[in-house]
C-alpha cells in the first residue's frame, strides 16, 4: 500500500525529520485561500500515486495567486498521466502547497528490505534528484549503502561510515546519524517496504531537509497497522482491483480479450502466459485461492464480467485437496447465478475429474471442458478471435 | 533414500486444533506421515486426532522426539512459532502460513541461521517425498515415488509438475514448495544441492517465477556444481512491471524479477526450458535423454 506525498511528510514529521513547511488543498476555493497572500514562490505538487509528476505538469513553482489558480484548475479532478502510470493516469484530488527551500546540496536517501541478503538495507547518494535507476545506470559509484541487521538496527557506525563517504562535516555528521536513526526507526516502527526520500536535501541553515518521499506499507503488515491503512486512497487504484481487494481476491486488470480465473498464483501467472503463447491476450491476472468455493467463483465471475473487452473466460483449476466434482458444480451454480452469456472454457484437473468434466458437459451451459491446458488456451483463444 | 523427510521424520503440527491445522493433519495421517503429536498453547495434556497435544513445542519434542513441525498458526502469531520451534531443537520447520510481515520474517531468518533448523516457506504447499511423508498442504494423491526432485515457489504449479511426472511415470524422490515470499527459509540453491547429493533423484525441476533473482543464481550455481539433468519453467512473463502478482514475492522491479532474464540463465546454464505449463513434463524427459 502506498501513501500520497503529503501523507509520507507527515509521518516523517512524527518523527522529527524536517519537511518543507506545507499545507493542502482540495478544492479551488481552498487553493484561493491559501495562495491569498503568496509573497514568496511556493510550489505546488499534484497528488498521485505515481512517479515522474515533475516531467508531466504536476508540479509547479508559482509566485502569485493567479498562478496558482491557474495551475490548480488545470489538474483537480483531472486524471494526471506520466510515464509510471500511462496510459489512463490517476486523479488529482488534492495539491500540496509547499514553502521553497535554500538549496545547498541534494542528496539521495532510501530504506528497504533486501531479498538477497535478507537485511533492511540504507542507500544514500551524492547524486539527489535523479532516480536510483538513473544513477545506478550513469554512476554506480555514487551509490551507498549500508545492511542493518533487524535485531540490533542501524548502528553509529554505519552513519559514521557513510558521513566519511560523503564527506560531511562534523556538524553535518551528527545531524545525519540522527536524521539516519530517524528514518530507520520510522521505517521498521511502521512496517515499510520502502521509505524514499529524494532529494534529501541540505539547505542554507546546514539541515536535512525532506524535500520528496515515497512510503509503501507492507501489505502483509497492515493489520497491525490501522491507522496507516486507513490513510489509503482507493481511487489511486483501478476500479476493479480495488473491488476484487475488498472481496479477498487478488485481481490485476490486464489489455487483453480473454478473462482468467485460476487457483494459485503462480498457475494464474503461468495461464495468463500459455494465453499469449497460445496466440491470445489475458485480459486480467486472479487467483481465487487453493479452495476455489463457490462463493469465491462468483465474486470473481462478476468482476471478470465487469471488464467490458473480456469475450471469454478461460477457468483454470488444479483442484488439489478440493475435488473437481465439488469445483465443477460451483462453477455451474456461479454461472447460472451471475447469468455469464459469453463462453466459459473450463480446464480441471485433480481429484474426481472425470466426475466434474461429466457435470460441465450436463449443465446445458455455455461452458467447454477442455482435456488439458494447452486446449484450454487453444479453445480460449478461438473463442475471442471469433467474436472479434 | 529422499531429501530431507522420509517414513522415520516425526512430525508434529503447530495450531494443530484449529480447523486447517486439523484439516492437514488428517490428511497427513491418511498419506501415512507419522504424525506424533500436536501443539496448541492452552490445550496441553488432551488428546486431538488421537494424538496427544502440547501446550509447547518443548514439551512436544520432550515426550515424542518430534524432529519436524508444520506450522499453521495465523500470520500474527507464525513468526512466534516459527522461533518457538528453532529453539526447541526442531531440524525441519515447515511454514504454510501465508501473509507474515516482511520485517517479522527478516527476524526469524536471523536467528534461526545461528540454531540447526531448516526452515521450509512461509507461504508455502510444503514438503513430500512420495509413498514416506507428505507434510503440508499439497493433494498427496498426485504423486509417485521415482526419481525427479522438484523445487518450485508456487503451490499449484508444483502440482502440475507433479502431475506430469506422474503421468510420464519418471516420479518425484521429493517435492519442495519453497513458497512465494520475499524473505523465506530454503532456497533454489540450498534445494539443488541436496537433490544432487540424493542417489534417488535422476533430475530436478526447477519452477520459479517472477521477482528478485533467485532463478538468476540458480542458474549460476547449476552450471557450476549440478551434473544431474535439470529442467524449468518459469511464471510471469506476461506480468507487468510494479505490479504485485499474488505472491508478496512475484514483482518486477526496474532493476530485476524479469522472467526473461530468468529463463535466459538458466537457459544458458543448460537447464532444459519448458515453455508452456503444460510441457513441464516433456522438458524434464528430454533433459533426462539428452543427459
Amino acid at each position: 500500500m502506498n501513501l500520497h506525498e503529503y501523507q509520507a511528510k507527515e509521518l516523517l514529521r512524527k518523527y522529527e525529520i524536517q519537511t518543507p513547511y506545507g499545507k493542502v488543498a482540495e478544492t479551488l476555493s481552498e487553493v484561493n485561500a491559501l495562495a491569498k497572500d503568496i509573497k514568496n514562490p511556493v510550489v505546488l505538487k499534484a497528488q498521485i500515486h505515481a512517479g515522474g509528476r515533475g516531467k508531466s505538469g504536476g508540479v509547479k513553482v508559482v509566485k502569485s495567486k493567479e498562478e496558482a489558480l491557474e495551475f490548480s484548475s488545470k489538474l483537480l479532478g483531472k486524471n494526471l498521466v506520466t510515464y509510471q502510470n500511462q496510459p489512463s493516469g490517476q486523479p488529482v484530488r488534492k495539491i500540496l502547497f509547499e514553502e521553497t527551500e535554500n538549496i545547498i546540496n541534494e542528496l539521495y536517501f532510501s530504506i528497504l528490505i533486501d531479498r538477497e541478503k535478507e537485511k533492511v538495507c540504507l542507500v544514500v547518494s551524492s547524486a539527489g534528484g535523479m532516480e536510483i535507476e538513473e544513477i545506478s545506470k550513469k554512476s554506480p559509484d555514487l551509490i551507498l549503502k549500508e545492511f542493518c541487521n533487524p535485531i540490533t538496527g542501524l548502528m553509529d557506525y554505519q552513519t559514521r561510515g557513510l558521513a566519511n563517504s560523503l564527506k560531511f562535516s562534523a556538524d553535518l555528521a551528527g545531524k545525519f546519524n540522527k536524521f539516519a536513526k530517524s528514518a530507520y526507526k520510522l521505517f521498521t516502527e511502521n512496517n515499510l517496504s520502502l521509505l524514499e526520500i529524494n532529494p534529501l536535501v541540505i539547505n542554507d541553515a546546514n539541515d536535512f531537509i525532506a524535500l520528496d518521499c515515497k512510503i509503501s506499507i507492507d501489505d502483509n503488515a497492515l493489520y497491525k497497522q490501522k491507522k496507516l491503512s486507513e490513510l489509503r486512497d482507493w481511487s489511486q487504484d483501478d476500479s476493479k482491483e480495488a473491488e476484487a481487494h475488498h472481496a479477498g481476491l487478488n485481481y490485476i486488470a490486464l489489455n487483453g480479450d480473454i478473462g482468467c480465473m485460476v487457483n494459485g498464483a503462480g498457475l494464474a501467472m503461468a495461464t495468463m502466459d500459455l494465453i499469449k503463447h497460445s496466440g491470445g491476450s489475458p485480459a486480467n491476472f486472479l487467483d481465487v485461492g487453493g479452495g476455489a468455493s463457490a462463493e469465491t467463483v462468483s465474486k470473481a465471475f462478476r468482476i471478470l464480467l465487469s471488464h467490458k473487452n473480456v469475450k471469454v473466460v478461460l477457468v483454470n483449476i488444479f483442484g488439489g485437496i478440493m475435488r473437481c466434482d465439488v469445483i465443477a458444480e460451483g462453477i455451474i451454480n456461479s454461472a447460472k447465478d451471475v447469468g455469464v452469456s459469453i463462453p466459459i472454457v473450463v480446464r480441471l484437473e485433480g481429484t474426481n475429474v472425470d466426475d466434474g468434466k461429466k457435470l460441465l458437459k450436463e449443465s446445458k451451459l455455455n461452458i467447454h471442458s477442455a482435456d488439458n491446458l494447452n486446449d484450454a488456451a487453444k479453445i480460449a483463444v478461438t473463442y475471442a478471435k471469433d467474436q472479434k | 533414500m529422499s531429501v530431507l523427510v522420509d517414513s522415520k521424520t516425526r512430525l508434529i503440527c503447530q495450531g494443530f486444533t484449529g480447523k486447517q491445522g486439523t484439516f492437514h493433519s488428517e490428511q497427513c495421517l491418511n498419506y501415512g506421515t507419522n504424525l506424533v503429536g500436536g501443539v496448541t498453547p492452552g490445550k496441553g495434556g488432551g488428546k486431538h486426532l488421537n494424538l496427544p497435544v502440547f501446550n509447547t513445542v518443548k514439551e512436544a519434542v520432550n515426550q515424542t522426539q518430534a524432529n519436524a513441525t508444520m506450522i499453521y498458526v495465523p500470520p500474527a502469531f507464525a513468526a512466534d512459532s516459527i522461533i518457538e520451534a528453532s529453539e526447541a531443537g526442531i531440524e525441519i520447520i515447515v511454514c504454510i502460513t501465508e501473509g507474515i510481515p516482511t520485517f517479522d520474517m527478516l527476524k526469524v531468518k536471523s536467528i534461526i541461521n545461528s540454531n540447526r533448523s531448516i526452515l521450509i516457506g512461509p507461504n508455502c504447499p510444503g514438503i513430500i517425498t512420495p509413498g514416506e511423508c507428505k507434510i503440508g498442504i499439497m493433494p498427496g494423491s498426485i504423486h509417485l515415488p521415482g526419481k525427479i526432485g522438484i523445487v518450485s515457489r508456487s503451490g499449484t504449479l508444483t502440482y502440475e509438475a507433479v502431475n506430469q511426472t506422474t503421468s510420464n511415470k519418471l516420479g518425484q524422490s521429493t517435492c519442495i514448495g519453497i513458497g512465494g515470499d520475499p524473505i523465506k527459509g530454503l532456497n533454489f540453491i540450498e534445494c539443488l544441492d541436496f537433490f544432487e547429493n540424493d542417489p534417488d533423484t535422476h533430475g530436478i525441476i526447477l519452477v520459479g517465477e517472477i521477482g528478485g533473482s533467485d532463478e538468476e543464481e540458480a542458474a549460476d550455481y547449476i552450471k557450476e556444481r549440478i551434473t544431474k539433468p535439470v529442467a524449468s519453467y518459469i511464471a510471469g512473463m506476461t506480468a507487468p512491471e510494479g505490479k504485485r502478482m499474488g505472491h508478496a514475492g512475484a514483482i518486477i522491479s526496474k532493476t530485476s524479477g524479469k522472467a526473461i532474464d530468468k529463463i535466459n540463465a538458466l537457459r544458458k546454464a543448460g537447464a532444459v526450458i519448458a515453455n508452456s505449463p503444460a510441457e513441464i513434463g516433456d522438458a524434464i524427459m528430454l533433459a533426462m535423454n539428452n543427459a
